[in-house]
């Protein structure tokens, strides 16, 4: 894992004292609302409906025992006891009072954290693979640049004040598992014949209230020119992008409005100028920060345990486990564990500060120290031994960190919404609870096997909406709070954007559209088909007639539904 | 008279900025002896006239095209950039190519709606001069031109990006872990 240096904290702390100055400043009234907003955006803290939010970036998903204890220990001393894991990767307070921000920043620095880019109109914190470097099918080992990204753009002079928030997401692995097509810039890391580093790059992705897929600038773009050719896209979007109106300020408007050939044309353009300069990354900066994502000291053991096998033949709850929530290691004797924080009554991807102290523990005693967070809300450790998984399952278990759902139904992507979050429209914890709480067969769940459900309580799009094979958008009608339903989307090498399949409904009435959905594809399924091929396969009409056809209490509504 | 930053420190500076009404007439704005500051708008429509006077110089809005902007760069004393807000970044892209891509030598300076905490971002991309609002409390300005020890990425101040300059190696306290 990446570690500071004296330069790397000496800029943290600065930011600390900067954001210090800055809220004392806004108390003292020198700084409006107005001209303090972007300035807390840009160091992650929000004014929410109930209390301000601050986020904290977890760059790439990497997170050190030492800091989740520390995150822990705020969120018990500063907060509520507990803590969110959002959809990209990063943690976010929901209760610290605005006054001690600056405190709680300075005690992240301590642990090599901070808040910095986590909101704000800028190249926010980049999102990868939380399976990096241990992925069998993982081709490059992604941190290295995303951390050589992360140092580029943190502080970007040119691009602070952008039309619109920028991300950035970049996955080296045969299957793509960042989602890099629904993000401003997706970058898709590869090999050469030669083994030399290449990116297919993506422009344009986004969700939110136009849900775009981005498209492929450049090809074979060599790893360094990364950041050159990065800065001539960034530089024509901030010339060029728009500006009168918010919801269409992301570059995907302007990819789309431009086409992407003319918007191509443009960059080459703007990249004549930075080609082969001095942003070019060196080969001795690659090694350099490469060397701090060398191999941990794994033991050599072999592909197989005699006790884990035991267990696996004679508890059913472990192989669930083992089936859903372990993953593939590229070295043997090794696996990656998901400790699911997709618990019954519990809203996805919150943590408690004992938990997050728990778990730090758990990654001393059987992953190097190192956990990962995931887009899909869940945490990961990265490095198990097989042999030691039976124990880790008994542990995590007691932990209520043990679901077996990881990749099911239930291992529901959700944005905190109108509970939480002032953008929101509709709440969306409460729907994701509804849903867990009428599955919550472990049975039911196995045989309907993968499924993405994926809730946003607006069109910002936070939890993903668009790409769940189900994916429910909380929408405002006349100050009520509704539900419309998608299905068919996708995340993955294929990532599709979900149909609407009509009028949406109430929330009381979200478990019911659920159960109809699974029971139209349970009729309709092939031998291992999954719901999200089958409704490529036969469309989406025979589920719309069977979730509109009964007596949904739905509302009776313009055409626009 | 108005504030400026320069090199680090406030002084009084004559420039003073026209802003024509919308609706004014370009050809017939009369501009007296002075240092005036001109929309770019109006130097197009009395470029002729204009040329010989040395105290002239131009602002550009963020909504002006570059490739006719750089036919003059060589007659103006001073070029300024116009933030009609401060979260109107477009300014900081604009200063990078006229630095950059134009290769402007000349004075360039911020004016508008730019606040403190945004100098050092300026100062980076290409300016020279910022012009405050009268509202600006001087020392907050004066702590605010370099919050940061140092800087990752090039830009137009120094275009060499912090691994370019420095041996990083091995200089992380606990190293890899």
């Amino acid at each position: 894992m990446y570690r500071y240096d004296d330069i790397d904290r000496a800029m943290v702390k600065a930011r600390v004292a900067q954001f210090r100055d800055q809220t004392n400043r806004w108390q003292a009234g020198e700084l409006s609302d107005e001209e303090f907003r972007p300035l807390r955006l840009q160091n992650g803290l929000y004014m929410q409906r109930h209390a301000p939010m601050l986020r904290i970036a977890v760059p790439y998903a990497m997170i050190s025992s030492a800091q989740l204890r520390v995150l822990g220990a705020i969120a018990r001393e500063e907060d509520k006891g507990y803590a969110h894991f959002t959809t990209r990767h990063n943690l976010q307070y929901n209760w610290i009072p605005m006054a001690r921000v600056p405190d709680v920043l300075e005690r992240l620095a301590e642990v090599e954290m901070h808040a910095i880019q986590t909101s704000g109109n800028c190249i926010r914190n980049v999102t990868s693979d939380q399976f990096a470097g241990i992925a069998p099918d993982e081709v490059v080992d992604t941190r290295p640049l995303a951390e050589i990204i992360r140092q580029w753009s943190t502080f970007h002079p040119e691009f602070a004040f952008l039309p619109r928030k920028f991300k950035i997401a970049v996955h080296g692995a045969e299957r793509d598992r960042a989602v890099v097509q629904v993000h401003d810039i997706g970058l898709h890391l590869y090999r050469d014949d030669q083994g030399e580093i290449l990116a297919r790059v993506w422009v344009g992705g986004g969700l939110g209230r136009t849900p775009i897929l981005g498209e492929v600038i450049h090809e074979a773009l060599p790893w360094r020119h990364l950041l050159s050719y990065m800065e001539a896209i960034i530089r024509v979007y901030n010339l060029e992008g728009r500006r009168d109106n918010p919801y269409k300020a992301r570059i995907k408007i302007l990819v789309k409005a431009l086409g992407i050939e003319e918007f191509r044309r443009k960059v080459d353009a703007e990249w004549a100028d930075l080609k082969d300069g001095p942003a070019t990354i060196t080969d001795a900066e690659l090694a350099r920060v490469s060397s701090y994502f060398v191999d941990p000291a794994y033991a050599q053991l072999p592909e197989t345990d005699a006790v884990y096998d035991e267990r696996l033949k004679s508890d059913k709850a472990f192989a669930r486990w083992v089936q859903q929530n372990v993953h593939p290691h590229r070295v043997p004797g090794y696996r990656a564990v998901t400790l699911s924080l997709k618990q019954k009554g519990i809203a996805p991807g919150d943590i408690t500060d004992t938990q997050m102290e728990a778990v730090a523990d758990l990654a001393d005693a059987y992953s190097f120290g190192e956990v990962r967070s995931s887009h899909e809300q869940n945490l990961i450790l990265s490095d198990v031994e097989l042999r030691k998984l039976p124990e880790l399952f008994d542990k995590a278990k007691a932990l209520k960190l043990a679901s077996s759902t990881v990749g099911l139904l239930t291992d529901i992507i959700c944005c905190p919404g109108g509970d939480f979050c002032d953008l929101a429209n509709a709440k969306s914890i409460p729907i994701a609870q509804a849903i867990m709480e009428r599955f919550d067969d472990l049975d039911y769940l196995h045989d309907i096997g993968e499924l993405d459900l994926n809730i946003s309580g607006c069109m910002n799009a936070c939890g993903h909406h668009h790409v769940g094979h189900i994916g429910v958008l909380g929408v405002d009608k006349n100050d009520e709070e509704w539900y419309q339903v998608t299905i068919g989307g996708r995340q993955g090498n294929d990532t599709r954007l979900g149909k609407v399949i009509g009028p949406s409904f109430a929330a009381a009435d979200m478990p019911d559209v659920v159960t109809k959905l699974l029971e139209t594809y349970v009729s309709l399924r092939e031998p291992e088909e999954r719901f999200v091929d089958t409704v490529v396969r036969v469309g989406i009409d025979p589920f719309k007639t069977s979730v509109y056809g009964g007596k949904l209490n739905r509302k009776k509504e313009a055409a626009n539904g | 008279m108005a504030e400026i930053l320069k090199n680090g420190q406030v002084h009084n500076d004559n420039w003073q900025v026209l802003r024509p009404e919308a609706e004014a007439d370009l050809a017939t704005v009369n501009l007296p002896a002075g240092q005036w500051l001109i929309p770019f708008a109006l130097w197009q429509v009395q470029c002729a006239a204009l040329k010989s006077r040395s105290d002239i110089g131009v602002w550009l809005s963020p909504n002006d095209d570059l490739t006719e902007v750089a036919k003059h760069f060589s007659q103006w004393p001073l070029v300024a950039i116009d933030f009609p807000k401060f979260t109107d970044g477009r300014g900081y892209s604009i200063a990078w190519r006229i630095r950059n891509h134009y290769k402007y030598k000349g004075e360039l300076r911020a004016i508008g709606n730019v606040l403190v905490d945004q100098l050092f971002f300026m100062l980076r991309v290409g300016f020279d001069t910022l012009a405050l609002d009268p509202s600006v409390v001087v020392a907050t300005a004066e702590r605010n031109l370099a919050p940061f020890p140092d800087t990752y990425q090039g830009s137009t101040d120094n275009p060499e990006p912090l691994f370019r300059r420095l041996d990083r190696t091995g200089a992380a306290q606990g190293g890899a872990h």
